[in-house]
C-alpha cells in the first residue's frame, strides 16, 4: 500500500487510543460526581443549589423506578410540545437573518421528536430549515437535555446495581441537573473553543455573499455553530448545523477537528462503562463489558476500513486510479480510512453525525453501519448504550440459567419471568418497528408508486433496486436506534416519512429506556442472595462471550432477511 | 404529577437560559479572539475577498486547477453530497462522463492516471481540497494554457502540498483556492 494509506491507518489507531486514554479518568470522575464524592468541580455546588431552590427540587428525595420514570417522562413531554411550536412558528420569531420559513406541522412533529429522543434525524437542511433562534433554543438545548436524560436513566440502573436491596434509584432531577453542569457543559466549553480556533464559526452574522476567484457569485451560510457542534458530539446527538453535517468544512474544518469530533462522540459512552465499574465497585465486570463491546466494534470496523480503502469496483472498471480509495461522498482532508472509522463509531454509538455520505458507502460498509445501529449496544449512545447492553445481559443470564438448569441470578437477585418478559418485549419490539415500517414503505413503493400524495412513493428513492431498499431500511433502523444518520438520498421530508419515522423514533427511545430501568428497579427490590459456588459469575470472560453470542444470535435472527435484500444483494451484484 | 409538571416547566426555563443562552454567548465571545473573529476566515486578492478559506469553490476554466465535482455546485448557501449508491447505473454514467470530459481537456493524459477524487463528488459539495495526484495531473494542461514551464508548476504544486496532521496522521492534500491564487501570481 502507498505511504498515504499508512498515515490514514495510524490516524484512526491514534484516535481510538486517545479515546480510551481519556475515557478512563473521565469515568472515574463521573463515578465520583454521582457517588457524591469530592471533585474539582465542587465550585458548582452553589449553582446547583440555586437551581434546586428556584425549581422547588429536593435533591435528596428518593425515587423508586416508577417515580423516576414519571419525572423523566413528564419533562420529556414538556420539551416535545415546546419544540413543536417553536419550530412551526420560528419565522415569526427573532434571530432569523436568512429569512427562513417556519416548519410544516409534519416536519416540526418529526424534528421535535427526533431531538427530544436524542436521535437527530433531520428531514431538513440546517442552512434553510431552521433559524439561529431555533438552532440554539430548540436544537442545542435539546441536545444537552436529551443526552442528560439518557445518562440519568443509566445512573438509575447503576444505583439499582449498587445496593443489595433498595427501592431508591436516586433522584432524577438531581442526577439530570448534575449531568448538565458537571459533565456536558464543562466538556462542551473546552471543545467549542477548540473548534472556534480551528475555523468553525461562532458569530451571529447571517449568510455572506462573495464572488469567487473564477468570478462566480455564491453565498456562504454561517452562524454560531461551534457550540452546537460540541454538544452534538459529546451528547451523542449528531444533528448537524449545516446540511452536510460534519462533512461540511465549517463544521469539521481539518484533520485535527475530525479527531476531536470522533473522540468526543465516543468518550462519554466509553467513560460510562468505566464509571459503572468504579461506581458499583465491580471493575472487572466493567472491563469485560468494555472488551466485548470493543471486539464487537472491531468486527464492524475492520471490514469497513478495508472495503473503503479498496475503492468502488464499478469505478475501478472504468480504469481510473483509486489510490485514494472510494471517494464518492467523502472529503479529501479526511480520506477513506477516517471516514470509515467515523461511519462505524457514529452508528454503534447512536451519534448519527457523518463526515461522509453513508448513502455512497460501499454495500458492505453500509451493512456494517446498519448492524452497528441494529445492535445499538457496542458502546451505544449516552447512557442508553449500556441500558441496551443490559437487556442483552439479562437474556444471556436467562439462557445461561437454562443451560445449567438453575434459576438465573444477576448480581445476587433472581431473574424471573417478569424481568425476562420485559427484556424480550424490548428486543422483539425494536425489530418489529424497524422491519414493520420498512415493509410498509417498500410495499408502497412496489405496489402504489403513483398514489396521489404530495411526494409520490415512486419519487422517494434516489437510487434504484437493492440500494433503494437499503435507503428505506436505513431510515427506520436509524430512527428506531435513535441514531440520526441517514442514507440521505431518501426523499424524507413529506408526511409519510415524517409521521412514520416520528413514531419509530419515539417508540425506539422510550421502550428501551423504560424496560431496563424497570428491570433494574424490580431486581433491586428483591431479596439479596449471597454468592455461592453455584452462582453464575457475570464478571467472567466466559459470560462476556456468552453475552456476545446472544447479541450475534438475536441480531442475526432479527435482521438477516432485510440485510440480505438490501446491502448483501447489492454487494453480490456489484462486479 | 402536578409537582412534576411544575418542576419540569421551571427547570426547562433555567436550562434554556444556561445551555441555549449563556453557553452560546460565551462561545461567541471566545470566538471573537479566533482567526476571522468567529465569522469564518476569508482569503483576499489585492484587498478583495475571493473566498472563505475553509469553503471550496468551483473552477471550470482550463487556466485553473480544478477541484472536485460538487452536488451543490459549490454554492455554500447549502451543502450536500450526491447520495448516489455505488451500483447506481445513472451515477456510474455520470462518473464516466466526467472521465471523458477530463480527457478532452487534458490531452496526453491516460485515464489510468486520473485519481478518483477528481471524478467523484465530495460529501459536503464544498470540499476545498484535492489529492496531490489530482493537482499534478493537471500541470500539463495549465502549463500549455498559461504558457508556463511545467517545472515551475511542479514546484508550485509541491509547495502547496499539506502533509498529514503532525506528519503522521491522515492524508496529504492540496488546497485548490490557495494553489490557484498562487498560480495567478506566477509570472
Amino acid at each position: 500500500m502507498p505511504n498515504r494509506m499508512n498515515t490514514e491507518i495510524t490516524g484512526i489507531i491514534f484516535t481510538f487510543l486517545i479515546t480510551v486514554a481519556l475515557a478512563s479518568p473521565l469515568g472515574k470522575y463521573i463515578a465520583k460526581v454521582f457517588g457524591g464524592e469530592r471533585t474539582f468541580t465542587d465550585f458548582l455546588n452553589p449553582v446547583e443549589r440555586f437551581i434546586y431552590r428556584i425549581c422547588g427540587i429536593d435533591p435528596n428525595e428518593s425515587m423508586d423506578w416508577k417515580q423516576f420514570l414519571k419525572a423523566m417522562l413528564t419533562i420529556n413531554m414538556v420539551w416535545l410540545f415546546y419544540a413543536f411550536f417553536m419550530l412551526m412558528y420560528q419565522d415569526k420569531l427573532p434571530l432569523n437573518p436568512d429569512g427562513n420559513a417556519g416548519q410544516t406541522p409534519d416536519l416540526a412533529f418529526n424534528t421535535a421528536i427526533s431531538f427530544v429522543v436524542n436521535c437527530n434525524l433531520q428531514h431538513y437542511s440546517g442552512e434553510s430549515g431552521l433559524t439561529y433562534l431555533t438552532q440554539l433554543l430548540v436544537i442545542t438545548f435539546l441536545q444537552f437535555v436529551s443526552a442528560a436524560t439518557g445518562i440519568a436513566c443509566l445512573v438509575a440502573l447503576f444505583n439499582g446495581l449498587k445496593e443489595k436491596t433498595t427501592n431508591n434509584l436516586g433522584n432524577f432531577w438531581s442526577i439530570f441537573i448534575k449531568t448538565n453542569t458537571r459533565i456536558l457543559l464543562p466538556l462542551c466549553i473546552v471543545m467549542a473553543i477548540l473548534l472556534a480556533f480551528n475555523g468553525s464559526p461562532t458569530s451571529f452574522d447571517g449568510k455572506d455573499a462573495i464572488t469567487t476567484l473564477q468570478g462566480d457569485a455564491v453565498q456562504v451560510s454561517r452562524g454560531p455553530a461551534a457550540g452546537m457542534i460540541a454538544i452534538k458530539h459529546l451528547g451523542t446527538n449528531g444533528g448537524g448545523w449545516f446540511g452536510a453535517n460534519s462533512a461540511h468544512p465549517l463544521e469539521n474544518p481539518n484533520y485535527f477537528t475530525n479527531i476531536l469530533e470522533m473522540v468526543a462522540q465516543v468518550i462519554i459512552p466509553v467513560a460510562m462503562i468505566f464509571a459503572l465499574g468504579f461506581y458499583i465497585r465491580k471493575k472487572k465486570f466493567a472491563y469485560v463489558i468494555f472488551l466485548v463491546m470493543t471486539v464487537g466494534m472491531l468486527f464492524l470496523l475492520i471490514p469497513t476500513v478495508i472495503t473503503e480503502l479498496h475503492g468502488n469496483p464499478a469505478i475501478a472498471q472504468m480504469g481510473v486510479t483509486q489510490n485514494t480509495g472510494a471517494m464518492e461522498g467523502k472529503e479529501v482532508r479526511f480520506g477513506p480510512a477516517a471516514s470509515a472509522y467515523w461511519s462505524i463509531v457514529t452508528t454503534i454509538i447512536s451519534t448519527g453525525s457523518v463526515n461522509s455520505m453513508h448513502d455512497s458507502s460501499m454495500p458492505l460498509s453500509g451493512m456494517m453501519q446498519l448492524l452497528g445501529m441494529m445492535v445499538n449496544g457496542f458502546y451505544g449512545g449516552c447512557g442508553v448504550g449500556i441500558l441496551n447492553y443490559y437487556i442483552y445481559i439479562i437474556i444471556a443470564v436467562f439462557i445461561s440459567g437454562l443451560m445449567v438448569g438453575r434459576t438465573p441470578e444477576f448480581m445476587g437477585h433472581k431473574v424471573e419471568a417478569r424481568e425476562v418478559k420485559i427484556a424480550m418485549i424490548v428486543t422483539l419490539f425494536t425489530a418489529l418497528i424497524t422491519k414493520g415500517f420498512t415493509a410498509l414503505a417498500a410495499y408502497m413503493v412496489a405496489h402504489h408508486p403513483d398514489v396521489a400524495w404530495a411526494v409520490k412513493p415512486s419519487g422517494w428513492l434516489n437510487n434504484p433496486s437493492y440500494h433503494g431498499f437499503s435507503e428505506m431500511l436505513y431510515e427506520y433502523t436509524s430512527a428506531n436506534a435513535n441514531n440520526g444518520s441517514g442514507f440521505e438520498g431518501l426523499g424524507d421530508n413529506n408526511i409519510f416519512w415524517n409521521v412514520t419515522s416520528g413514531f419509530a423514533l419515539i417508540l425506539g427511545r422510550f421502550i428501551p429506556i423504560i424496560g431496563p430501568v424497570a428491570i433494574a428497579g424490580l431486581l433491586a427490590n428483591k431479596k439479596f442472595i449471597p454468592e455461592s459456588g453455584g452462582t453464575l459469575r457475570t464478571d467472567s470472560f466466559t459470560f462476556g462471550m456468552m453475552t456476545f453470542a446472544v447479541i450475534i444470535i438475536v441480531t442475526a435472527l432479527s435482521y438477516f432477511p432485510p440485510l440480505a435484500l438490501g446491502p448483501l444483494a447489492e454487494y453480490f451484484s456489484l462486479k | 404529577m402536578k409537582t412534576n409538571i411544575i418542576i419540569s416547566l421551571k427547570l426547562t426555563l433555567v436550562l434554556l437560559i444556561i445551555t441555549a443562552g449563556l453557553y452560546p454567548l460565551l462561545i461567541a465571545g471566545a470566538g471573537k479572539a479566533a482567526p476571522g473573529g468567529g465569522k469564518g476566515e476569508t482569503l483576499s486578492v489585492h484587498g478583495k475577498v475571493v473566498g472563505y478559506e475553509r469553503v471550496g469553490q468551483k473552477f471550470t476554466e482550463d487556466k485553473y486547477f480544478w477541484g472536485r465535482p460538487s452536488a451543490v455546485e459549490y454554492n455554500a448557501a447549502g451543502s450536500a453530497g450526491s447520495n448516489k449508491g455505488p451500483s447506481n447505473p445513472d451515477y456510474l454514467a455520470t462518473v464516466q462522463a466526467r472521465i471523458d470530459t477530463f480527457l478532452v481537456h487534458n490531452p496526453g493524459i491516460a485515464k489510468e492516471q486520473i485519481p478518483a477524487d477528481l471524478v467523484t463528488a465530495s460529501g459536503s459539495g464544498l470540499d476545498p481540497d484535492i489529492s496531490p495526484e489530482a493537482a499534478r495531473i493537471q500541470i500539463a494542461r495549465i502549463a500549455r494554457v498559461r504558457n508556463l514551464g511545467a517545472d515551475k508548476l511542479e514546484a508550485l504544486v509541491n509547495a502547496h502540498i499539506e502533509g498529514p496532521f503532525l506528519g503522521m496522521f491522515g492524508p496529504s492534500k492540496v488546497h485548490v483556492l490557495k494553489l490557484n491564487m498562487a498560480l495567478d501570481e506566477l509570472k
